[in-house]
């Protein structure tokens, strides 16, 4: 299983443009949003939280056809569904190998996108720890969304109409945090639901994510 | 007899042809009479004006909304487990109805609160799910339509089913939290069944049940076609290995 | 261990393609599928390979023994030969890669980038992947296209060595691979044609 981490992480970073690919879009769609609002720091200041979320997410949704595309092609993942490896752990390796390559990334930088947004002060901490608990269910949900377009030519639009609506709940409850967390008020309770999805949804859609993968398989 | 006899497509077409003109019939008497008896006969409301009265289409088809999810999803079950065609079409056929039924409450929702709001659009956290309940129905359409092979479609559309359902749930808690969150109360709430008294009641009644049989024919007949085509898809196909 | 096939039916796109097709493979022993294109060589194999469920009929000897090599070689570009098959060896449990590398002659390519071999080159690393899963029954599918003369002298000679040492090959191949052991199975006979009958019963 290791074997196969460290082979999804190499190949991603040899990939040319791997996880840069993220930040840059990370990056301008940080930077598009005071050209589409206005320049007031009070609007953005307000927003900041929110707009870092649906940036992150765009920017892992992004990549999340790659995941299982190129093994697809080349017929590695025949090879891999006749291996002594479970599906299962495959596609969790795959979604852990995404988060490592595409989220945290993501996590790490939005610090430096939340000052062009006037993220105040408090907000900082708040929404790296909501991103960091929340990406992991973005990367599992999305290789959810990536095994049933699978087979598919054109599988990456489709893809998104699939996994955005399965994203709003992580979506809710991640910028709930990191809102309340730059206003200073308790993050309790919407941090536990977004640990909650993030938890429940990497320990049970991953057998959902193998059924799919293996039906494409057949 | 057994309600599983009905999986076999032959005799599910027969027997629906049978049935179909009587449940078009009660439909059209059970639907008309509520919406011209809500609309026409019944006093406008002291506080909402006419407007309300558009809950006689709003509350049926938001039900409907959801029942039709509720139906692919036991029709998704079914699939999985018993592996009858007629359940995984029967859900194909009824995601469309849905989808509309959803758009049409949605519409009338934000027709019902302009008055009130004053904007067409407030994201209050009903209106709010059943945005979201819209959006996977487009997916779950989308997927059937993308897939070729018939089984696989199936298969793959079932699995959607209960993850979205899930999902959907999540997300409608979600919502309220996101609407209510530090809030006491709803701001905006449509809490129709505790406004309404006796000489609505009945009307609303005969709406939602005349909206119930609505798709109950829609569903018998466009699963009716779904069968037909999968069939001559399949002849076709023997055809072309002869 | 022997793989023993029983009135298959295998189906492509939700048809029947071929029907009652047996067999058994013994250790040692080698057997060819032929028949014409589109006859369903591809699907029997992975059928076998465990990839797609059978219709009807039983798979027995299978489980967790076969190696598949499909038309798609399975290698990755951006890695060296190495790491490709060191990567599939730490799947499937083996320690030592030497041995396929020298098998097929890609000693001295090893540290070269897959993406940059030629379409035969990779095909030799596809099939020297099979040396490194330590499993009995080799499932190949095509296994010398893009192979010139010397490499498919090199494929024979490491299927050989693989059924000298108790393992088992079932293969669809149009070429004659001089493999004096192997029995050939036609499958023109196991044709599955549509009955009347079935007409009716369409997709049911």
């Amino acid at each position: 299983m290791r074997a196969l981490l460290y082979r999804d992480l190499i190949l991603a970073i040899r990939a040319g443009g791997g996880f840069g690919l993220g930040l840059a879009f990370f990056l301008i769609v940080t930077v598009l949003v005071p050209f589409g609002v206005g320049p007031q720091s009070t609007l953005l200041r307000e927003i900041a939280p929110g707009i870092l979320w649906i940036g992150a997410l765009l920017a892992c949704l992004l990549s999340l056809d790659r995941i299982l595309a190129l093994d697809w092609e080349d017929g590695s993942l025949d090879l891999l569904a006749t291996a002594p490896l479970p599906l299962e752990a495959v596609v969790a390796i795959k979604a852990l190998a995404h988060w490592i390559t595409t989220a945290l990334p993501l996590v790490l930088v939005a610090p430096v996108l939340g000052v062009l947004l006037n993220l105040p002060a408090t907000g900082y901490l708040w929404v790296v720890i909501s991103l960091a608990v929340g990406t992991p269910a973005l990367s599992v949900i999305g290789t959810f969304g990536a095994a049933l377009t699978a087979g598919l030519k054109r599988g990456g639009l489709l893809m998104s109409l699939l996994v955005l609506p399965l994203y709003v709940p992580t979506l809710i409850f991640g910028a709930e945090v990191a809102r309340r967390g730059a206003d200073g008020l308790t993050v309790q309770s919407p941090l536990m639901l977004l640990a909650g999805i993030s938890f429940g949804v990497m320990a049970l859609l991953p057998f959902a994510s193998a059924a799919v993968l293996r039906i494409n398989l057949r | 007899m057994s309600l599983w006899e009905y999986a076999n497509p032959v005799k599910f077409i027969r027997t629906t042809d049978k049935v179909l003109p009587w449940v078009w019939v009660l439909c059209a008497a059970t639907l008309g009479t509520g919406l011209i008896w809500g609309f026409f006969f019944t006093p406008d409301d002291f506080r909402m004006g006419s407007t309300v009265k558009i809950i006689y289409i709003h509350v049926p088809s938001a039900l409907m909304a959801i029942n039709a999810w509720l139906m692919m999803l036991v029709a998704s079950l079914i699939w999985i487990v018993r592996r009858h065609h007629v359940s995984a079409l029967a859900a194909r056929a009824a995601a469309p109805v849905g989808a509309v039924m959803t758009l049409i409450a949605l519409v009338t929702g934000a027709f019902w609160g302009q008055p009130m709001w004053g904007t067409w659009w407030e994201w209050d956290p009903r209106l709010t799910s059943f945005l979201i309940l819209f959006l996977f129905y487009l997916g779950y359409i989308a997927l059937w339509e993308a897939i070729e092979n018939d089984d696989t479609a199936a298969d793959l559309t079932s699995i959607l089913c209960l993850v979205g359902s899930v999902f959907a749930i999540l997300s409608r808690y979600a919502v309220h939290f996101w609407n209510q969150g530090l809030h006491q109360g709803a701001t905006f709430s449509l809490d129709k069944e505790e406004n309404i008294s006796d000489v609505f009641w009945y009307p609303a009644v005969l709406s939602m049940v005349g909206f119930g049989r609505l798709f109950v024919a829609l569903g018998f007949f466009r699963t009716q076609t779904e069968i037909r085509a999968r069939l001559t898809r399949a002849l076709l196909a023997r055809e072309g290995q002869m | 261990m022997t793989l023993s096939a029983r009135d298959l039916t295998v189906t492509r796109g939700g048809m029947a393609i071929l029907e009652g097709v047996s067999f058994d493979l013994s250790e040692g022993e080698a057997l060819v599928l032929r028949g014409p294109n589109g006859i369903g060589k591809t699907t029997l194999l992975r059928s076998v390979a465990g990839l797609q469920p059978v219709e009807a009929g039983e798979v027995t000897g299978a489980e967790d023994q076969v190696a598949y090599a499909g038309h798609s070689d399975g290698v990755k570009a951006m890695l060296s030969v190495t790491e490709n098959l060191t990567f599939w060896a730490s799947v499937f449990g083996v320690a030592n890669i030497a041995p396929a590398l020298a098998a097929f002659d890609l000693v001295d390519l090893k540290s070269r980038l897959a993406g940059t071999l030629s379409a035969g080159q990779k095909r030799r690393l596809g099939l020297a992947r099979l040396m490194v899963t330590n499993r009995p029954i080799w499932v190949l599918d095509e296994p010398t296209v893009s192979l010139d003369a010397a490499s498919v002298a090199l494929f024979d000679e490491a299927v050989r060595r693989h059924l000298g040492s108790g393992g088992s090959a079932l293969m669809a191949t149009h070429i004659d691979l001089g493999l004096s052991e192997a029995r050939v199975l036609d499958l023109g006979p196991y044709k599955a044609s549509p009955s009347a009958r079935q007409m009716d019963e369409a997709f049911l």
